[in-house]
């Protein structure tokens, strides 16, 4: 099981590596970043050079992929067209993506699994059906059309009848916002709703389809059967036996998807104009700023590189026929 | 429980060993097939809305092909008679707008769908068929886009490759080449089974080369696969673009796709609404009849591996 | 006659399916005494396995039954999943066919046997535990106590096998449903779980209904049996009745397909020709008569009662679903299937 684990990881990270230099390439030889600044007439010419000299923009692209490498096993992530080290400004988005992104996960998947096991339970009743036309109408509704929805037809026309900013569609937290973590909470609940609720709506679709398949499958299951043939509680069987063999396969489906989470946040951003790394790197990509580029891909893969092998640890744990192999 | 009645019994003796039936039993499992789609109501919703929704807007733009870039004298009308869905702040009728998205959307998708079918066949068929070193390669592609937010890539392409003034086809074809790995996937794990079956052998022991193999027992055998997943991808793809175009880095003016008609419908949302609920409204209704269609393809051609059924 | 157990009157259980109704059984009769094992024999198909799905009440969902399965005289049938529980394993409990399956891969062995005991009886977890050990013990697993907290997967298919045994013994049952207990296993393995099967009916003093189409199992253990046809029972007597005085031409094509020890070698094994009808739909005359060697006109009208065989040598239990019943039992099994028009079919067969 380690030994897989470990194969996996350096896999990954060949991966990576790989489509670092693919990305570089492509981007350094998409355009010239500077481009605005030089046709500026008021720019000095001194300056154009100072900035092209601090952003190695002088140099062959293979030197400027390897000072790139190099600074990013040191931990730098070289500089934005502006001059600003990378490192700490992913960081500082980071933190505000990671505000929707965590509790939408962690909603997602309890709502995903408590849909999918109801669903299945209630199998072919119209609950059932409810369940699953739902869950097909949100995974054909693109994010964007979500958080659109979410914004125009249900926060503004309740802040409009109450006179007052109940559920905010800008930003993740209110600039004049003051005091401590707790008195906080209410205005973070009124920026994190909406584009949370969004979130989840992208991405638990899917698996409450795959949930409420999985609970079939497994209830047909010759050892549920034996359960239930031992005289124990419906509800027993459900929980101890059904489910307990039902959780496994999901963690691997939620993991794969992790990476779509993070490309939901990208439109959730765009749409509840959150600072997140999302629109941090939209704009990094719209000024061809291949630092940002670089450093939001390679920290998005790596973030999901990690949650993969997580899954794989607690798949480890829930299988005892892997735990052993 | 499974009980199988048509089944020869395991406690009295028979073998089967006449052959000359299988050519007609493919054509009936394909008549059960049809059978059951044709008694799925939603997949049958689905694909007669969806192609009354694509031979509407055919006709009208093609009796009235100007009729989505024309501007009129009516400005930020709501729905009327003369304006099915309204008019724009400038003027554009957004009833042919719409339609004329829709059938762009729809052509992006398909020709999506038709890249990743062939790629993908071709890419998963050949991992699975010869391993080794091939498949290593395909497999390192496809963990790429596990890893990489799809859209990301995607946003890092068009802003490269279409930039501004950008034509759809450069669109579908980036992601066509990023929409392949699943169907790869798919059809590399049906190979790998298939390949170990009697047939296959056979095959080989009377010294079928790996093309006619591969073509002649092995596709044919994972159609359903591709055909189900070719399906999911023109909804995928329909996604993709329209979340594209709605960034700006998809289609753009003068042409026209639904996504883009949201994002420029999106300021006036509160305003006037329909300028956001039409085309997404209808973006919505076609990703979703290609849902249904998908599911019902799923469950008419594999029924043991669909999901959405009991 | 002692009480019986069970009494199964006029069951008959449909299931819908895409080509219709499929009617899976069609009007069983049956009473199981006390300490006694009936067998049920039949191809695939036949309605055995049904029939002690319904008897424990774990039919599929979409199943209708109808009829009445009556245990110790109250009625079963129409109970919902909840009255049905403090019966299951407490006084009817089962045996599935495929012992690499039905044990669940997630918990011990251990865990499983102890939650079957805590099911229906308040002892501690240290108590139930001890049980837990002497019930693997009685079902002949050795070192038993290690065993406890070794999964499934760790377990071969014979001990998993008796695993089962051990949790089907653990409250003692009046009853004990075996659904084709060996088939799964290697024929090595299955003489000694017969053995451990039987062990478990000595231990607990419980009536056992085996459902195999084995014969030979059938020989060995059974006191009584019933051989099912396209969803009814056919034919049912001792074992003597059946094996030698058979009143029904279907046992007799399934006598003849087992191959005998002192078979020269000479002799094709003998098969019945053609297949079990498709259950789907209405039956008209005997279901058999296209597969009979003795078919009439009239068997293809009226589909045959069971009634008592009058074979002066036959027990009070031997019935028959065969119009002609009284001739069949006077005729030597071997001449029945030889000379029928698929000896060419046969030959490719072996």
């Amino acid at each position: 099981m380690l030994r897989f684990i470990g194969k996996r990881l350096v896999m990954s990270l060949g991966v990576l590596w790989a489509a670092s230099v693919l990305v570089f390439i492509m981007v350094a030889n998409s355009g010239d970043p500077l481009f605005d600044l030089k046709m500026n007439p008021l720019t000095p010419k001194a300056s154009i050079l100072y900035r092209e000299h601090l952003l190695h923009l002088d140099k062959s692209i293979p030197e400027r992929y390897w000072i790139w490498f190099t600074g990013v096993l040191h931990g730098d992530f070289g500089k934005t067209l502006h001059g600003v080290p990378v490192g700490p400004q992913l960081f500082t988005h980071m933190a505000v993506t990671m505000k929707m992104v965590i509790p939408a996960l962690l909603l997602a998947i309890v709502i995903a699994i408590s849909l999918g096991v109801y669903s299945a339970t209630k199998r072919g009743r119209w609950q059932d059906k409810g369940v699953t036309f739902t869950s097909f109408l949100f995974l054909a509704t693109p994010v964007f059309v979500v958080g659109l929805f979410l914004k125009f037809f249900v926060a503004i026309p309740i802040d409009q009848h109450f006179q007052k900013v109940i559920l905010s569609t800008a930003g993740d937290s209110s600039p004049t916002a003051t005091g401590g973590f707790f008195q906080r909470i209410p205005d973070m609940l009124s920026h994190m709703t909406l584009p949370t609720m969004t979130l989840v709506l992208a991405v638990f679709s899917s698996w409450v389809i795959y949930q409420r398949s999985t609970v079939l499958d497994t209830m047909d299951q010759d050892y549920v059967m034996l359960a239930r043939s031992k005289g124990i509680s419906k509800r027993r069987v459900l929980v101890r036996h059904i489910l307990r063999n039902a959780l496994i396969p999901v963690t691997t489906v939620i993991a794969l998807d992790f990476a779509g989470l993070l490309g939901g946040a990208v439109i959730t951003e765009t749409v509840y104009s959150w600072n997140g790394l999302g629109l941090w790197f939209l704009n990094g990509v719209n000024a061809l700023d291949i630092n940002v580029v670089l450093a939001y891909l390679m920290f998005t893969a790596t973030t999901v590189i990690i949650f993969n092998l997580l899954a794989d640890l607690a798949y480890a744990v829930l299988d005892p026929r892997i735990r052993y192999s | 429980m499974s009980i199988n009645f048509g089944q020869a019994m395991s406690d009295v003796p028979m073998v089967d060993i006449d052959n000359s039936g299988l050519s007609e039993e493919i054509h009936g499992q394909w008549r059960m097939a049809l059978r059951r789609f044709r008694r799925d109501r939603l997949a049958m919703f689905g694909l007669i809305t969806f192609l009354t929704i694509l031979l509407i807007a055919t006709i009208y733009t093609f009796v009235n092909p100007a009729g989505w870039s024309e501007l009129t004298t009516s400005f930020n009308q709501p729905p009327s008679w003369n304006h099915l869905f309204g008019t724009t702040g400038s003027g554009l009728d957004l009833f042919s707008a719409c339609l004329k998205g829709a059938q762009q959307d729809v052509i992006i998708a398909f020709v999506v769908a038709s890249i990743s079918m062939v790629l993908g066949t071709i890419a998963g068929g050949v991992a699975g068929y010869y391993k080794g070193s091939i498949d290593a390669v395909v497999m390192r592609f496809v963990d790429l886009l596990l890893v990489i937010p799809l859209l990301a890539i995607l946003i890092v392409l068009s802003r490269i490759f279409a930039g501004s003034g950008n034509s759809w086809w450069m669109i579908a074809i980036l992601i066509g080449l990023l929409s392949w790995t699943y169907i790869a996937r798919l059809v590399r794990a049906e190979f790998l089974s298939l390949r170990e079956r009697t047939f296959v052998e056979a095959a080989t022991a009377l010294g079928a080369g790996g093309r006619r193999i591969i073509f002649k027992h092995l596709v044919p055998n994972a159609i359903g696969t591709i055909i189900v997943n070719t399906t999911l991808t023109v909804s995928g793809a329909m996604l993709l673009e329209s979340t594209l175009s709605f960034l700006g880095l998809g289609i753009v003016p003068p042409q026209v796709s639904l996504g883009m008609l949201v994002q420029e419908g999106q300021d006036s949302a509160t305003t006037q609404p329909w300028l956001f609920a039409f085309p997404a409204g209808m973006l919505l209704v076609l990703i979703l009849c290609v849902f249904f269609i998908g599911d019902g393809l799923q469950n008419a051609l594999d029924p043991r591996k669909s999901r959405s059924r009991a | 006659m002692p009480e019986p157990i069970i009494e199964v009157n006029d069951l008959r259980v449909d299931f819908p399916s895409e080509d219709g109704t499929v009617h899976a059984i069609r009007g069983v009769h049956f009473d199981l005494f006390p300490h006694e094992v009936f067998g049920i024999v039949g191809e695939s198909g036949s309605g055995k396995s049904v029939t002690s799905l319904a008897l424990i009440g774990l039919l599929a969902k979409s199943a209708t039954a109808t009829g009445s399965i009556k245990l110790n005289g109250e009625e079963l049938l129409g109970k919902s999943e909840k009255e049905l529980t403090p019966y299951r394993g407490k006084t009817i409990a089962m045996i599935f066919q495929d012992p690499m399956t039905s044990l669940n891969p997630v918990y011990t062995i251990g865990w499983q046997i102890t939650e079957a005991i805590q099911a229906h009886q308040s002892v501690s977890k240290e108590d139930a535990k001890k049980e837990a050990v002497r019930l693997l013990e009685a079902a002949g697993i050795s070192q038993a106590e290690n065993r406890m907290e070794s999964y499934p997967h760790e377990f071969s298919g014979g001990m998993r096998q008796r695993a089962v045994i051990a949790i089907a013994m653990a409250n003692s049952p009046q009853v004990i449903l075996a659904d084709e207990p060996t088939t799964a296993l290697d024929v090595t393995v299955q003489a000694q779980v017969l053995d451990t099967l039987k062990v478990a009916l000595r231990e607990t003093q419980a009536s056992l209904v085996l459902i195999t189409h084995d014969l030979g199992v059938i020989a060995g253990l059974a006191d009584r049996v019933a051989v099912m046809y396209a969803g009814r029972i056919v034919e049912t007597g001792t074992v003597e009745d059946l094996f030698y005085r058979t009143a029904m031409p279907y046992t007799h094509g399934l006598l003849g397909s087992i191959p005998s020890v002192d078979d020269t070698g000479q002799e094709r094994l003998r098969q019945i020709p053609g297949a079990p009808p498709t259950m789907v739909g209405d039956v008209q005359g005997c279901p058999f008569a296209p597969r009979c060697p003795l078919r009439q006109a009239t068997c293809f009208e009226v589909e045959p009662e069971l009634v008592k065989v009058t074979n002066s040598e036959s027990s009070a239990f031997h019935t028959s679903a065969c119009h002609f019943a009284n001739d069949v039992t006077l005729m030597p099994a071997a001449s029945m299937f030889t000379d029928t028009s698929s000896a060419d079919e046969s030959e490719k067969t072996i």
